[in-house]
C-alpha cells in the first residue's frame, strides 16, 4: 500500500501494537494486504 | 509517507495470501471484507478511519492526515484536528481528499469557538474552490 515499505517496521500484533500506541501517544496503522511480500 | 506513518502510527501489516490464518482472525476483528484495507485505531483501538482499495500515493499521504485529524476530532483535541485537515489542504490540494479537509477544518474550528463564522467562511471557501465536490454541496446550508 505504502511505497516506502523498507523503512517501515511493521508489526503483526495488533495488541501490542495498540499497547505501545498508548504509551506512545501514536495511533495504529492497520494494513490489509494481499499484495506479493 | 514513511515519515508520517513511523512518527505518528505504531504500523501493523497482515497479508491474505502469505498469513491466512492471521487474517482471517483479524479480518474478522475489525470487519474487514476486501484488500486493501487500512485502518486508522485510536490507541483505544476504536476505528477512527478506513481507507478502502488501492490510491495513489498523494491520495494515501491525504487519507492519513485524514485519519489522523479524525482520530483528534474524536477525542476532542479540535485544534489538532484543525491542523491535520489544513495540512491536507496545504500539502495535497489536487487530491479528492482535500474537500473533505476544508469541511472538516471548518467544522473543527466552529466546535472549538462556538462561532458560526467559521462555517459561514469555510462555505464561502467552497464558492473559490472545489465548487463542484460533495463536501463543497454540505457547506453551503452555512452561507
Amino acid at each position: 500500500m505504502t511505497t516506502a515499505q523498507e523503512t517501515i517496521h511493521w508489526s503483526q500484533d495488533v495488541d501490542k501494537a495498540l499497547e505501545q500506541a498508548r504509551t506512545r501517544g501514536k495511533l495504529v496503522l492497520v494494513d490489509f494486504s494481499a499484495a506479493p511480500a | 509517507m514513511s515519515q508520517i506513518i513511523q512518527q505518528h502510527f505504531e504500523p501493523v501489516r497482515v497479508n491474505a495470501i502469505s498469513q491466512s490464518d492471521l487474517y482471517q482472525k483479524m479480518a474478522s476483528r475489525f470487519d474487514v471484507n476486501w484488500t486493501p484495507t487500512v485502518l486508522v485505531l485510536d490507541a483505544g483501538g476504536k476505528e477512527r478511519h478506513r481507507i478502502s482499495g488501492y490510491l495513489p500515493p498523494p491520495s494515501f499521504a491525504a487519507q492519513l492526515l485524514l485519519g489522523l485529524g479524525q482520530a483528534a476530532f474524536a477525542a476532542k483535541k479540535l485544534d489538532e484536528a484543525e491542523k491535520w485537515f489544513r495540512q491536507i489542504v496545504d500539502k495535497y490540494p489536487h487530491t479528492p481528499e482535500a474537500p473533505e479537509a476544508v469541511y472538516w477544518a471548518g467544522v473543527s474550528k466552529y466546535k472549538a469557538t462556538g462561532d458560526a463564522a467559521a462555517l459561514k467562511a469555510t462555505a464561502q471557501r467552497f464558492s473559490d474552490m472545489y465548487q463542484d465536490s460533495t463536501w463543497a454541496t454540505k457547506a453551503s446550508v452555512w452561507k
